[in-house]
């Protein structure tokens, strides 16, 4: 059999040709073995470069394609398509990286080129050996899955509902609405929370199309993009929701507290009922209340002393006997949007969180200025009283090596909030200790440009330490705050009655569980990593499975709400299309040789390896199979090979590189 | 457990009652100390300053001297164990000081390939002996004693890595394995001011105050100390704080053994406890003799 390979040089503009003797490479290509053409070009993939190798193709002049240009990761799918069009099995072209892996990253020109040359003589040897492969098509379950009710679940979940698809929602709190549901008022426009969150909300739980499965978790994912299976585990209310209709009955009479009973205004801080049975805010979606086993006394009291709550519900919702469900279905795409968490600063022993009343977290603060919360959204101390002077402490936990690196974009917006709020509902005196403003949306700026006319006093330094040690008159009694005014060039001790702990943003405890049941990655910063930084920031490593909001990196509800849209579109145009193709290059078991060991079963990342129980040996699902080969390389019987990356194919390439050309 | 042992200066003059309560208590955990032969300054926290490299060769010399014993070394002194630490990490860390503190040991004859761990005498009785061990040799009960973890700036520096920099517990630790009340205050990892007194006595006064007062405010019996000079500073100065500021301050400041010693019911005088600049008084006095 002749094989005729064709080789396409590109310039890449300079970015190749500006280090690499393009003349001399096409020159050596030329005397390679079975190389029937050789072409070069300023820029292959622009559309007369692929006009290039379509038309030689159309004209039956070779019948193998190398491009010899930049990393497969940018163009292989490119170039696949223009051999495809050129009537050739796209497996029958190979692309060789001249750009990322040489004229980028090395100096010498001379040298440069000489490896430019191995690696196109490797290309041409692996492509003497290529067969051609076929793709498969899937279809593609209409429905979706959304993990996690914030706001960015809520979006997703309504536009997808609102185009028609059903969506399942699945959220681990009693109540969707996430940290949103938490605030008084949202900036830069001060507009109120709820009001702007509750409709959704409602039309969330009223939707046709959407399930809404709350106070319940994904415990297993199966499957592959448009062909996902999931377990859901609902967890038991002890409250039928079918029966309850959200009266209040229950936790009016309910004896026993969620929150320490004689812990003081800040300890006792909630948004709903504090009793064990309760709601975790009044408008709560689904209106539904549960009951903390944990503070129960029915629950307490192996007797079933209390029971108080069953007695009141005029409709017999008390179900004490209810236990966890399972719930199994089928979707075509996952949305996760598992959200955030919020630093614990009692790692940052400095600053007395724990330790000294009133040193309180940002969100507590949010909780207390909410007006549906346990102090009427009033800011006061922890004993009662109203504060004099309030100090918010920046970057508490973000920017800071020792414990997370990144900037969490809210912060600084978020304590402007807050000073307005103070201004606005007592006459204390405010402090930001920042160290940077960073005020980067749309209207953010020109908050902060109002607060600084509202008399609010800036300090620009990183607070040292917050302590209870007095060291003058007005300083007894207070909470000091040691900073360095970096402005004033000076080390500055205030006294205050409260400080607020601005701290920055993590990804939530659940991601990292969530992550490895979707196949996705956990990046170092903690939160879950997109496809590309810039041009794939919704969707992941894996086909069918897509991050939004603040599971994938901090951020305000603007871009959360924008991601979520983005998302619910990219999971729409999977949808319309109805099929998706699958990647043929996967991994393959010769039968024969399979030992039935298993050990691929345990080292797939993407769970495509199974055993067949009936055959014993193992079998690779290639709708979930995504080539990367580790199988191959750990398979002790060596009965696993991976189409398109065949031993064969690779010893080819490595000859290639040592042949010199000959 | 054998350990090199080196002692650095203070204990040896200034701070004499500290290696009398070491001697005294040590054995007693089973611990065994050799002292290093022919050991010499170790470069000292205020010259490392002037003449960083000069201080690092002085320093290494330790080093070198003790590699051939295959074992820790164990020094009593909050500067000695920091400068010695410092050391290793720079000459680990930086080739160039490495080639250099090197060719200076080289002309005395010597080499350090990096093998010495040093450690505190504090990490050494808390880490490496057991705490029921400790509790053990307890036969005094010292419940009613309320002490002030004291740890000055030095040992728990975050580069060392011992315990938490803002909110050291081991110290803490041990005053509970040897029954007595530890007392917790914010001031514990405060300097106190150190070679500063030689130099701009006020300000340091200044800080000892804040450090007493503190212990003073949560009702501390006592303040332990790891550092020859911490408990100078409290101790012998106190007089003067007192004159300086009005205060009335009468806060016996003990090194963390002679703590041990005084739980085990050794004496007053075998744990050079008479030699204090603020004598050991009223309740704490009674507190002991009672128990
Ligand atoms: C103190 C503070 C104040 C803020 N103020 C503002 C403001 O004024 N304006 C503004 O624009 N932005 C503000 N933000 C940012 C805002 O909170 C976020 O943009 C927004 O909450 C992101 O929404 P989300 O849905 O991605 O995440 P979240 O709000 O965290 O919601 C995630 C949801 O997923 C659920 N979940 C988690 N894990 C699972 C799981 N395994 N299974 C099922 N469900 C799960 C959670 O229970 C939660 O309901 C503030 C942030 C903070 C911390």
């Amino acid at each position: 059999m002749s094989v005729r390979i064709g080789v396409y040089l590109c310039h890449c503009g300079a970015n190749i040709a500006g280090k690499v003797d393009i003349d001399a490479v096409a020159d050596f290509a030329r005397g390679l073995e079975n190389v029937t053409l050789v072409k070069d070009y300023k820029f292959m993939c622009s559309d007369p470069g692929q006009a290039l190798i379509q038309k030689d193709l159309e004209n039956k002049l070779v019948d193998r394609v190398v491009v010899a240009s930049c990393s497969p990761l940018m163009h292989e799918n490119t170039f696949r398509k223009t051999v495809e069009r050129g009537g050739l099995n796209p497996y029958l072209f190979t692309m060789t990286n001249i750009r990322e892996q040489c004229s980028w990253v090395h100096i010498d020109s001379d040298r440069t080129t000489e490896k430019a040359k191995d690696l196109v003589a490797a290309s041409v040897r692996r492509a003497f050996l290529l067969e051609p492969l076929t793709k498969k098509e899937v279809p593609i379950n209409p429905r979706t899955l959304v993990i996690g009710g914030g706001i960015a679940g809520i979006q997703a979940a309504l536009d997808l509902a609102e185009a028609g698809k059903e969506v399942v929602l699945v959220e681990k709190e009693p109540s969707i609405g996430g940290h949103m549901a938490k605030f008084d008022k949202t900036f830069p426009t001060l507009d109120c929370s709820a009001c702007i969150l509750t409709p959704r909300m409602v039309s969330v739980g009223q939707h046709s199309n959407i399930e809404l499965m709350s106070y319940a978790e994904v415990e297993d994912v199966g499957g592959y993009v448009g062909n996902f299976n999931i377990r859901v585990r609902k967890k038991a209310r002890y409250v039928d929701s079918e029966l309850c209709n959200g009266c209040g009955a229950c936790w009016s009479k309910c004896p026993s507290s969620r929150v320490p009973r004689k812990g003081n205004v800040h300890e006792k801080l909630s948004l709903g009922p504090t009793t064990s049975i309760y709601m975790p805010f009044m408008q709560a979606v689904p209106a539904i209340p549960v009951i903390d086993r944990d503070t129960c006394l029915y629950f307490k009291n192996d007797s079933g002393a209390c029971g108080i709550c069953a007695k009141e519900c005029e409709r017999g919702a008390i179900k004490y006997d209810m236990t966890d469900e399972i719930v199994e279905f089928e979707v075509g795409n996952i949305i996760i949007a598992a959200g955030f968490k919020t630093f614990d600063p009692a790692k940052v022993k400095r600053y007395g969180y724990g330790r000294f009343d009133n040193v309180m977290t940002a969100l507590e603060f949010e909780v207390m200025n909410c007006a549906s919360g346990s102090t009427g959204g009033n800011i006061l101390m922890a004993d009662g009283s109203e504060p004099k002077s309030i100090g918010i402490v920046h970057c508490v936990g973000s920017r800071d090596s020792h414990y997370n690196e990144h900037c969490s974009r809210v912060c600084c917006m978020y304590s402007l909030k807050y000073a307005h709020l103070i201004k606005e509902k007592t006459d204390a005196e405010v402090y930001q200790f920042y160290i940077d403003m960073r005020c980067f949306g749309k209207g953010y700026e020109e908050f902060y440009d109002r607060l600084l006319s509202e008399d609010v006093r800036f300090v620009r330094g990183k607070v040292a330490e917050i302590s209870k040690v007095p060291v003058t008159e007005t300083e007894e009694g207070k909470l000091v705050v040691s900073v360095e005014d970096t402005l004033l060039g000076t080390v500055r001790r205030i006294p205050l009655d409260m400080v607020v702990l601005s701290t920055g943003l993590e990804g939530s405890e659940t991601l990292p569980e969530i992550a490895k049941l979707c196949s996705v990655s956990v990046g170092k910063d903690g939160f879950l990593i997109e496809k590309h930084p810039k041009l794939g920031p919704v969707s992941t490593a894996t086909d069918g499975v897509f991050v939004v909001g603040g599971c994938q990196s901090p951020k305000d509800i603007p871009d959360t709400v924008a991601q979520a849209s983005a998302a619910s579109s990219a999971v729409l145009s999977m949808i319309t299309r109805e099929k998706i193709e699958i990647e043929a290059a996967t991994s393959e078991v010769d039968e024969d040789k399979c030992s039935g060991c298993k050990l691929c079963n345990t080292l797939c990342p993407y769970q495509a390896v199974k055993f067949d129980e009936e055959k014993e040996v193992s079998v690779v699902n290639e709708a979930l199979c995504k080539g990367c080969g580790t199988c191959v390389a750990g398979c002790p019987s060596g009965a696993i090979s991976a189409k398109h990356y065949e031993d064969r194919q690779i010893f080819a390439e490595i000859e290639g590189i040592f042949s010199g050309g000959l | 457990m054998k350990y090199t042992y080196y002692p650095g200066c203070s204990v040896s003059a200034t701070a004499n009652l500290y290696q009398e309560s070491i001697d005294s208590v040590l054995p007693g955990l089973g611990i065994e100390l050799e002292e290093l032969d022919d050991w010499n300054c170790c470069g000292a926290t205020a010259y490392m300053s002037v003449r960083e490299l000069l201080s690092f060769a002085i320093s290494a010399r330790n080093l070198a001297l003790a590699e051939k014993y295959h074992r820790d070394m164990v020094t009593p002194c909050s500067a000695c164990y920091l400068v010695l630490n410092k050391t290793n990490r720079y000459c680990e860390e930086y080739p160039d000081i490495r080639k250099k503190v090197g060719q200076a040991l080289e002309a005395g004859g010597l080499n350090y390939s990096g093998n010495i761990k040093v450690r505190h005498l504090l990490d050494v009785v808390v880490n490496d002996v057991e705490k029921e061990k400790i509790a053990g040799t307890v036969k005094k009960d010292l419940s009613a004693l309320k002490v002030a973890p004291y740890y000055g700036c030095q040992i728990v520096r975050p580069e060392i890595g011992l315990d938490d920099p803002d909110d050291p517990q081991i110290m803490d630790e041990l005053i509970r394995s040897v029954g007595a009340t530890c007392v917790d205050y914010s001031m514990k990892t405060k300097c106190c001011g150190a070679s500063l007194m030689g130099t701009d006595e006020k300000k340091a006064l200044h800080l000892c105050k804040e450090i007493l007062a503190d212990a003073e405010r949560n009702e501390a019996h006592c303040i332990i100390t790891v550092c020859p000079l911490c408990q100078m500073n409290l101790d012998i100065y106190q007089s003067k704080v007192n004159s300086l500021f009005g205060t009335k301050f009468r806060i016996p400041v003990i090194y963390f053994t002679q703590l041990i010693g005084l739980a085990q019911g050794k004496s007053m005088k075998e744990l050079g406890l008479g030699r204090l600049g603020v004598k050991i008084s009223g309740e704490m006095k009674k507190i002991i003799e009672g128990a």
